[in-house]
């Protein structure tokens, strides 16, 4: 008989400039003809420095730095920003601030994991959802546009409550937009959620153990669909979410099919507590009443002295935080987002840390691709929901 | 279960009472321990001071123990106080998702001190790792490839220390003789403008 040969694995290069790498990943995959034996995933092509950046910024400059991390639900990002400030501030944000702020923290959520359902239909080939989901991306963009002026990076949570208060007939919008909101999501899920060739695609793909998911530092979706119910809006509730009745999804398997599942059901909890909010959203005001911290009102300051003082002072020198530290995190749509923010009693930050949900769960590609074959990678780095904006930082 | 809408004051003080028990718990088994409890209305952290020698049989006790439970790591940063006389400092963000109780895990460490990895323990511990390693240059023994993973592929310095400027020490661009990417000492054609430093009120 012949003679025995031996092959060697085989080792490609997947991006920095694949479509499936959802932006700059570059992943080496080793390869034993086509099942993926270890991937490497090589990262930092978006790093940007924003810890760096941050320590020579006052505390209001931070904040749109925050929006540019994960680019794809921005005032998410702002929010433990802006909490880590107040709480080491020892301020909280007036009620309508803070509901404001829930709802669009949830509007955001629903933005996110519309992309996350088109990008991921996009990277399995069932195209059609990405126009479906775009065409409700829009309208939720336009409430961003509406409200700060950016239709992407936003700037509009701001230490002490929001920049602006909602302008006339924005709510009535919004509830609108919310009350159709759920038909819509029949409208996808009646394209993928039972859909044959989708379901052949996900389900027992990169199935990971509630113990697994633990070990390897999940959290968000990620956590949830492999059925461990955490959620920090329920754990430790923040802003308004003790005010608001919600359910948290959780699945079952653990597979690209259950974190799939997980997020159209977040899409749909995230619609209940923005229409609740917007029910008992009170009147009041949107800022701390403490101008040393708040930016004035605008109106006061074409007569006032001392308005326009507060108003120089904030916005060259910015304001004092006292000496401390704190670990502020709250649930954005990716998973557990915090800031280990360390100050010196000046007006800068001493330090910051940007704990990004994306981070852990890129890690473990290479955990979650062992054994499956070269196509399932784009459905694993799919069902993760990466942005490299907060990976790279 | 509808809402309270109880505040975050509440919240705090329920997050203190988990602490207040999670300290007594630390109390009673791992006295040999520094704890320091930072009590603020809105702000409440139990902090852990530890060695590097005794942090991997630590770090294992607070992952194994099941009323500690502390299965998630977090966070895990590096920071720079040059002023200092151990001038890095390493702090682990723990979590135990069944108690719902988090810690904060210090290692204070000298210029060229090593920490054990606690990749055996997390296995995300190793991304982070890497990252303190390059951002700060503090060595993890044991842990499994310590490459950099942010920065350049040949990249040089550590950039998140205090003495490292922001604008950074080299740029890079394309020449056109050579045909390829070299780096040159930044040069800022605008001088890097902070009208108002650091100030204390």
């Amino acid at each position: 008989m012949g003679t025995s040969e031996t092959f060697q694995n085989y080792i490609i290069n997947f991006g920095p400039q694949h479509p499936a790498a959802h932006g700059v990943l570059r992943l080496l995959l080793e390869l034993d003809g086509e099942v993926v034996q270890r991937a490497d995933p090589h990262i930092g092509f978006l790093h940007r420095g924003t810890e760096k950046l941050l320590e020579h910024k006052s505390y209001l400059q931070g904040v749109p730095y925050f929006d540019r991390l994960d680019y794809m639900s921005m005032m998410s990002q702002e929010h433990p920003w802006v909490l880590a400030v107040e709480r080491l501030l020892g301020i909280e944000a007036p009620k309508r601030a803070q509901y404001i702020r829930v709802i669009f923290a949830e509007l955001t959520r629903i933005l996110n994991h519309l992309l996350f359902i088109g990008a991921h239909g996009l990277d399995v080939g069932a195209m059609t959802m990405f126009i479906y989901a775009f065409r409700e991306r829009e309208e939720i963009i336009d409430f961003y546009e509406a409200v700060s002026g950016a239709r992407i990076h936003a700037a509009y949570f701001r230490p002490g409550g929001v920049a602006k208060d909602l302008p006339d007939g924005l709510a009535e919008r919004m509830a609108q937009f919310i009350e159709n909101f759920p038909a819509k999501i029949d409208e996808y899920e009646s394209l993928l959620t039972d859909n044959r060739i989708w379901k052949q695609r996900l389900v027992g793909i990169g199935t990971v153990s509630p113990e697994d998911a633990l070990r390897l530092g999940f959290a968000g979706p990620m956590l949830r669909g492999s059925g461990i119910a955490y959620d920090l809006r329920k754990a430790e509730p923040y802003d308004v979410y003790d005010a608001v009745d919600f359910d948290i999804p959780v699945g079952k398997n653990g597979d690209c099919y259950d974190r799939y599942l997980v997020r159209v059901e977040e899409m749909r909890q995230s619609a209940r507590i923005i229409s609740q909010c917007l029910q008992q959203l009170p009147d009041g005001p949107v800022r701390h009443d403490d101008f040393k911290i708040s930016t004035p009102y605008r109106n006061e300051m074409y007569q006032g002295m001392e308005s326009l003082i507060h108003h120089f002072k904030l916005f060259t020198e910015g304001f004092v935080v006292p000496a401390g530290e704190i670990y502020a995190a709250v649930e954005t749509p990716k998973g557990e987002m915090g800031v280990y923010l360390i100050s010196d009693g000046s007006n800068k930050p001493y330090r910051v840390k940007i704990r990004a949900a994306g981070y852990n769960h890129l890690q473990a590609v290479d955990f979650m691709t062992r054994g499956h074959m070269l196509a399932d990678v784009t459905t694993i780095v799919g069902s993760i929901d990466i942005v490299f904006g907060e990976i790279d930082r | 279960m509808s809402g309270s809408g109880a505040g975050a004051l509440y919240w705090s003080e329920k997050q203190g009472a988990r602490l207040d028990r999670l300290e007594q718990l630390l109390a009673l088994r791992y006295s040999h321990l520094t704890r320091e409890r930072r009590r603020q209305p809105l702000n409440d952290a139990l902090i852990l001071h530890v060695e590097a020698a005794q942090l991997r049989e630590t770090m294992r006790l607070l992952h194994d123990d099941a009323e500690l439970d502390f299965k998630l790591l977090i966070d895990l940063a590096g920071v720079h106080y040059p002023d200092r006389a151990r001038p890095l400092e390493v702090v682990y963000q723990l979590l135990s998702v069944h108690h719902n109780h988090r810690l904060r895990v210090k290692v204070a460490l000298d210029e060229g001190d090593v920490v054990p990895s606690m990749t055996v323990v997390w296995g995300n511990a190793s991304w982070y790792e890497r990252e303190v390693y390059e951002m700060f240059g503090i060595l993890f023994s044991g842990h499994p490839d310590l490459r950099r993973l942010l920065t350049d592929y040949d990249f040089d310095g550590y950039p998140l220390r205090k003495d490292f400027p922001v604008e950074g020490r080299v740029e890079v661009r394309y020449d056109p003789g050579l045909k390829r990417v070299v780096q040159e000492p930044t040069q800022l054609s605008v001088p890097n403008r902070e009208f108002y430093g650091r100030q204390r009120s």
